[in-house]
């Protein structure tokens, strides 16, 4: 669906006031009087505390204040779930074991706060805690998933039977009668590693109370306005209206700043309230490695039943979730990781079952992706190992297998993150597929180019490999779409953005619905003071979610102004036009209003006003949708791994993408370009490594390998297509996970047939040099 | 109270003379001494580039030097280039090639191909690559960043 702007490539309204920094990021606010607060964090992943000794911090010039858990009494207990648990899922059990926002007896991950300073500056700050003497009795470290829950094991939570937080079990069509029904069945195990956000920017929170005014103001690049708000005003007795909570400009989310109730907002609101005084913390990279939230490991075990010819006739898949020292986010990762295995082929009988299980490492909350690159990468190595045992090619088996474009919606009996059953509202997979397989020419790479270079020894590969990113969930958002008497439009919407360009897309929306130029549309996000009802951005839900309510408000305004606009040019609605800022007679275009005076007048000062009528160009509108809206596609890729050093060299990617309409085809570009970068490092450079004793190793960028530009495919060839989802009137899905998902799948497909005569398997998401060189070996028998 | 030493720095072409800390970071001092705070600080180990200003002409990271070895020395700032009205032609490249999302690390971007392009205005794109290795971006995966200086490279040679 085209409109003067909507699925346009406008260039984004934000980028010159962003680009000569005109704007503010949180650590760029220094308000008067403003105190530096820093963490105390656990050298130990587990231990009991058995005494702080803060005296000679407290005594360091420049400090304010020295606290511990003791220091805050009552105040101190576990936060509230941010995420509901899966009641909604028959048999699924759990137990909730909330963030402690500073640890009390008992540390349960490296990184912990056990107190936190306030100074007049970070530096003494930093100072301080390095004289805070913490006496431990450490603690044998939980970190080995499946060990965590055999009898015996140390437990994270002294007070559980066990280390297992949850256990869902979900099956369609009938996993025995699979058996009974295959010619096959292939067994495999794999391990799925932890990855950071890595947002450049690092988390932080600044808070203000005001005595006299009794408010209360939070700047924090939250992903989630509300619930910060809501869970700050709950926690302190305040009501929600007495907590401002805005966001400045924030640089990148991906997911671990959705979430509140973390040690920063519970005590800094606090000291705050307390000293009277404002209070800044933003964390370091390494604080940001230790103990912000991060991604799972996972440990699958899984088996695929087919038929001779290749047709699937059913998945099994069991695999424990590693959720780190505490579960508020409760099991949206597993639940992606179970609802995205199979969305992309037929697969007439799936049993799928988790345990949930708590170690003594960070908290796992979703990052980009959030857990469906690894149902995907589960479905597509199965498929890999299928087509080598059946003597198949990767295409053949795919294609056989791939549902059909008739298929839709396509009711999976599979409940997800969203407590629905999951449907595939539209698409055509295989005419992504097919397309991918033409924009990598498959066929001629491993018909000519291949033979060719293989010959001459070198090692090339090529993998292709289909995904679907379930996103735009409910609950819901809202947006208020405001004319002003300036004839300009404000857009607020409770919410958040990390770079995603709503100031545009937002802003395309409502231009087309009300006929002004796209620059007189400003947009406000993430601003409880505007805007103070939304869940969170999260899911790839902004556009489909936000963008959908802000459309249908955009068109109530619209409504207003064409019925006031009736009046006043006595003409029937029928007739009228919005367009160039104004309400005119489409036939006579001398016959006009513009939308700055009805907008003045649709807020009268003295007179009367028709019942049930309201003031204003002005409307709210809040769409939640019954199921996300699923997007999918397909990526291809050619590489070559040198056999000396076991580096990859990304030759060429081609990755097709079906996200429905896209609102502005550039920014869908970016999101895609972007999530590529985060697949790749998932799939070959960055991982969080425990040791034995729960001591994360790759703490700083020396260790934890971000991918830079010469990691990057050489080339890049996107391909796109758009079925329209039914489920919004714009027909969008969202796109910013959809980059992310499918790259390790197609990586290490590509890279076992490089080294094709090594007869290499892979069994985990991320390699590396050193991990494929050992892969070799062993399959050499060396 | 610490120690403190006096310290002369032109920056983006003002003097400043100022009592810091010998400990503090030339990062520190330009975003919270000077208030310029267009350099950002994504890692401070020096590798993210995100705080990468121009000392005397090369571009260099204002998070592992100190703001007494800054002494006498002139530096520039994202704050020397265009304003949103008269945007630099660098700038306008990252617009148009849209090559900037969060806008975090854009800053560092900007800086360290400022000066490549100084020394080599017409590179190749294995060349950008290389020149740009030394800066991470999370939400554009370089591609739009690499047209973005191709862009600029034209640009600024007809300029």
């Amino acid at each position: 669906m085209a409109g003067k702007f909507v699925h346009q490539s406008i260039k984004r309204i934000e980028d010159p006031e962003l680009i000569t920094a005109n704007v503010q990021f949180l650590d760029d606010i220094n308000l008067p009087g403003m105190l530096h607060a820093a963490f105390k964090r656990s050298d130990y992943a587990h231990a009991r505390i058995k005494s702080i000794d803060v005296s000679e911090a407290r005594k360091l010039p420049g400090v304010i204040g020295v606290y511990t858990a003791e220091d805050f009494g009552d105040y101190v207990k576990p936060g509230p779930l941010q995420v509901p648990p899966p009641t909604a899922i028959k048999g699924a059990t759990y137990v909730a074991r909330t963030t402690m926002p500073i640890a009390k007896d008992k540390v349960r991950y490296a990184g912990e706060p056990v107190a936190i300073v306030i100074a007049e500056s970070r530096y003494i700050a930093e100072d301080a805690c390095d004289l805070i003497y913490v006496d431990y009795e450490p603690l044998e470290a939980v970190v080995d998933l499946e060990k965590a829950l055999q009898p015996g094991s140390p437990l994270v939570h002294d007070d559980l039977p066990s280390n297992e937080a949850g256990h869902v079990r979900q099956e369609r069509g009938s996993w025995e009668q699979a058996v009974k029904e295959a010619d096959l069945i292939i067994k495999r195990k794999f391990f799925i590693n932890r990855n950071a956000g890595a947002a450049m920017e690092n988390r932080g929170i600044i808070v203000q109370w005001d005595k006299q005014a009794k408010q209360m103001t939070i700047w924090c690049g939250t992903q989630s306005v509300i619930a910060l708000r809501n869970q700050t005003a709950a926690r302190l007795g305040l009501f929600e209206s007495q907590v401002r909570v805005i966001t400045p400009n924030t640089g990148g989310g991906f997911g671990p700043k959705i979430n509140t109730s973390l040690p920063d907002d519970v005590l800094i609101t606090y000291l705050a309230m307390k000293l009277e005084r404002p209070i800044k913390w933003f964390e370091d990279r390494r604080e940001n490695f230790l103990a912000t939230t991060s991604e799972r490991d996972q440990v699958h075990y899984c088996e695929i039943a087919v038929k001779r010819d290749g047709t699937i006739v059913g998945l099994k898949d069991f695999f424990y979730h590693n959720t780190g020292a505490y579960n508020p986010y409760m099991m949206t990762v597993p639940l992606n990781s179970q609802t995205h295995t199979v969305t992309n082929y037929r697969v007439p009988n799936f049993l799928t079952e988790f345990y949930v299980v708590f170690t003594n490492q960070m908290i796992v909350t979703p990052v980009r992706g959030a857990g469906r690159q690894y149902g995907v990468f589960v479905m597509e190595r199965m498929l890999d190992a299928a087509a080598k045992e059946l003597g198949m090619s990767p295409v053949e088996i795919r294609r056989k297998n791939l549902l059909p474009a008739n298929a839709y919606p396509y009711y999976t009996s599979i409940i997800g993150q969203d407590f629905v059953e999951g449907v595939l509202d539209s698409g055509d997979y295989p005419t992504a597929f097919e397309k991918t397989l033409e924009l990598i020419e498959y066929d001629k790479f491993v018909n000519e180019v291949q033979p060719k270079l293989r010959a001459e020894g070198r090692k090339v590969g090529i993998g292709v490999a289909c995904f679907s990113e379930g996103t735009g969930v409910g609950p819901y958002e809202g947006a208020r779409v405001t004319v002003g008497g300036n004839g300009k439009v404000v857009v607020t919407t409770g919410y958040t953005s990390q770079g995603q360009a709503h100031y545009t897309t937002f802003a395309q929306i409502v231009a087309d619905q009300l006929g002004v130029d796209v620059k007189d549309v400003k947009v406000i996000t993430g601003d409880t003071g505007y805007f103070g009802w939304g869940a969170g951005t999260f899911a790839s839900r902004g556009i489909t979610v936000a963008g959908t309510a802000t459309h249908l408000a955009a068109q109530k305004v619209r409504q207003k102004a064409l019925k006031l606009a009736s009046k006043i040019l006595e003409a029937p609605e029928e007739e009228l036009e919005l367009a160039d800022g104004v309400v005119r007679v489409a036939d006579i275009p001398s016959k006009f209003i513009s939308l700055g005076e009805l907008a003045i007048i649709a807020n009268p000062m003295r007179g009367t006003m028709e019942p049930g009528a309201e003031p204003g160009l002005e409307a709210v509108a809040y769409y939640g949708p019954p199921y996300g809206a699923t997007g999918a596609g397909a990526v291809g890729l050619i590489l070559e791994v040198d056999p000396e050093t076991m580096q990859v060299s990304l030759e060429k990617m081609a990755f097709v993408h079906d996200c429905g309409t896209p609102v502005n085809p550039m920014v869908v570009d970016g999101q895609i370009h972007g999530g590529i970068q985060m697949g790749i490092g998932d799939a070959f450079y960055e991982e969080l490594i425990y040791d034995e004793n729960g001591q994360l190793v790759t703490a700083s960028f020396m260790d934890y390998l971000f991918p830079q530009a010469t990691d990057m495919p050489k080339k890049l060839v996107l391909g796109h297509m758009e079925t329209p989802s039914p489920l919004n009137p714009l027909g969008i899905k969202g796109v910013g996970e959809a980059g992310a998902i499918p790259i390790p799948s197609v990586f290490t497909q590509a890279v076992e047939n490089a080294l094709q005569d090594t007869g290499v398997e892979f069994d985990r998401d991320t390699l590396s040099p050193s991990r494929i060189f050992t892969y070799v070996q062993q399959a050499k028998g060396a | 109270m610490a120690q403190t030493v006096k310290i002369n720095v032109t920056v983006n072409g003002r003097q400043y003379e100022r009592e810091v800390e010998p400990r503090l970071l030339l990062s520190d001092f330009i975003r919270h001494d000077l208030g310029l705070t267009g350099t950002h600080v994504g890692c401070e180990h020096g590798l993210c580039g995100a705080c990468t200003i121009l000392m005397d002409g090369e571009a260099v990271r204002s998070c592992t030097i100190f703001a007494v070895q800054a002494d006498g020395h002139e530096i520039q700032t994202v704050e020397s280039l265009g304003t949103p009205e008269k945007l630099h032609p660098l700038q306008e490249a990252f617009i148009e090639k849209h090559a900037l999302q969060c806008g975090f690390c854009t800053p560092g971007f900007l800086m360290t191909i400022l000066d490549y392009l100084g020394d080599n205005p017409n590179p190749t794109e294995e060349e950008i690559r290389e020149a740009i290795d030394g800066n991470f971006c999370r939400c554009t995966g370089y591609f739009n960043i690499i047209e973005a200086v191709k862009l600029a490279a034209e640009k600024m040679a007809s300029h």
